[in-house]
């Protein structure tokens, strides 16, 4: 598993670079590593299971186990797979390089919600369904 | 005329705190918007916070009653059968409040012990409903309604509409969504589009609807929430908006003000303007900016404004 900066950084170069459809599939596949390193900070091994036809999204059902706020990137994990479809069925389509760009900024948006995620974990999460912090405490 | 139609006619309004801080342009503009649509709002009298996001951190039980109090007042004191809250959080909240009082025996005996020790008469499950004003504006005038009322048609103009996280989250406090025609999604929010595409705008397709904005970290963790409103920026300008519409003060300044930092910050500037969706069915009922709070926002688009002839 690669640190979770690089995974950000080339993320940003296929928003600025990507021209193909194979780099639909990287983008799908970088964000099951962002989803890795969250399962993996829950001490929990990485799922390999598919959900919908999706390992993202086995991955994500996985990571917000325990911790609803973790559904907050629930839609932009469906996003994602849903401009990888997007991208991967239509290739001749006039908007693809639009849909594919849109897909680069869909999968930054899951490394930037996660990764800052779990930079302030320990502050407890201020989120739409939070935990409360005196349950960790009792 | 439909139930929810006549039923919301006449609303409790809880604007909550940030409608009377950062958020007073929404307080303005929800109130100007009611004014021209002929809807009535009697705000909740001695209304208190709704427990927000710190109070719920502490202890949970404390929020259920604070939102609780807010619509005991309503249903108790001023007889109302429906509260409207535009803020995310306070809809959130007393959302919340409402199914942790329907579910939850021991939420409701805390409510019980905190209503009485206060001296009012507690909240029971069920005594008034809980709207937000997207719901309010849907269900009482409607898309052929406001058509009908346009009197400066907000065409060419083309908007990213943003729910924020708190609008459809967590699902199961909202039973009234995800029941099929006419109601609310909460995978892909549609009545803020609805509404301002009757307005004559054009809602672009905008992946980031419900994504966070790193509102709650803006002060432990600064940098994340300007990155993440950068791409939430910078997704908006890439699905061809030239505007953001907003429903939720945390999310609107963050908006505003991360789209300031990101620029100072990392370098990176946005065009897309950020404004609230009732600023924009205002002046598409032809109020003018000022009326619907414009000049507070911290971002400036009347020069934008005035070239859509708005302004």
């Amino acid at each position: 598993m690669r640190p979770i900066e690089q995974i950000g950084d080339r993320i940003q170069e296929l928003i600025s670079k990507a021209s193909s459809a194979n780099a639909a599939s990287e983008l799908l596949t970088l964000g099951e590593e962002v989803l890795e390193h969250w399962v993996t900070a829950k001490g929990k091994p990485p799922t390999d299971d598919q959900r919908e036809g999706f390992r993202l999204l086995a991955l994500h059902r996985q990571g917000s186990g325990g911790d609803p706020s973790f559904n907050a990137c629930r839609e932009t994990c469906r996003e994602l797979v849903y401009h990888y479809n997007l991208v991967t069925l239509e290739p001749e389509h006039p908007e693809f390089s639009k849909r594919l760009q849109m897909m680069g900024l869909v999968a930054n948006h899951l490394f930037l919600f996660v990764s800052g995620k779990m930079e302030t974990q320990q502050l407890g999460d201020f989120c739409c369904a939070s935990k409360p912090l005196h349950s960790e405490l009792n | 005329m439909s139930d929810k139609k006549t039923k919301y006619q006449e609303v409790a309004y809880y604007p909550g705190c940030a409608l009377e801080g950062s958020g007073h342009a929404y307080n303005r503009s929800t109130r100007e918007v009611g004014k021209a649509l002929g809807l009535k709002l009697k705000e909740v009298e001695n209304w208190n916070c709704c427990g927000a996001m710190e109070v719920k951190n502490i202890d949970p039980k404390i929020q259920t009653y604070l939102s609780s109090r807010v619509l005991s007042i309503a249903a108790n004191e001023m007889d109302m059968d429906v509260v409207m809250a535009p803020c995310n959080g306070c809809y959130h909240n007393l959302k919340k409040a409402e199914y942790d009082l329907e579910k939850d025996a021991k939420s409701v005996a805390v409510v019980d012990k905190l209503s009485r020790k206060a001296g009012h008469d507690s909240y029971q499950a069920g005594q008034v409903e809980t709207i937000h004003a997207l719901d309010w504006i849907k269900q009482t005038i409607g898309e052929e309604g406001l058509k009908e009322r346009v009197k400066n048609s907000l065409d060419g103009m083309k908007i990213a509409n943003y729910y924020g996280c708190m609008y459809t989250r967590p699902r199961h406090i909202f039973p009234e969504k995800d029941q099929g025609p006419g109601s609310e999604s909460t995978s892909k929010p549609h009545f803020m589009d609805d509404l301002l595409d009757a307005a004559g705008a054009e809602s672009v397709d905008f992946p980031l609807k419900t994504a966070c904005c790193g509102g709650a970290h803006t002060l432990s963790d600064s940098d994340t929430s300007t990155r993440l409103v950068l791409n939430i920026l910078q997704t908006a300008e890439a699905a061809g908006a030239e505007v953001i519409a907003t429903e939720c003060p945390t999310c609107h300044s963050g908006l505003e003000m991360h789209q300031i930092r990101a620029e100072k910050t990392l370098g990176v500037k946005t065009g897309v303007k950020i404004l609230y969706f009732t600023q924009l069915l205002g002046m598409a009922l032809g109020l003018k900016p000022k009326k619907v709070g414009v000049h507070e926002n911290i971002s400036d688009s009347i020069s934008y404004l005035k070239e859509k002839g708005l302004a």
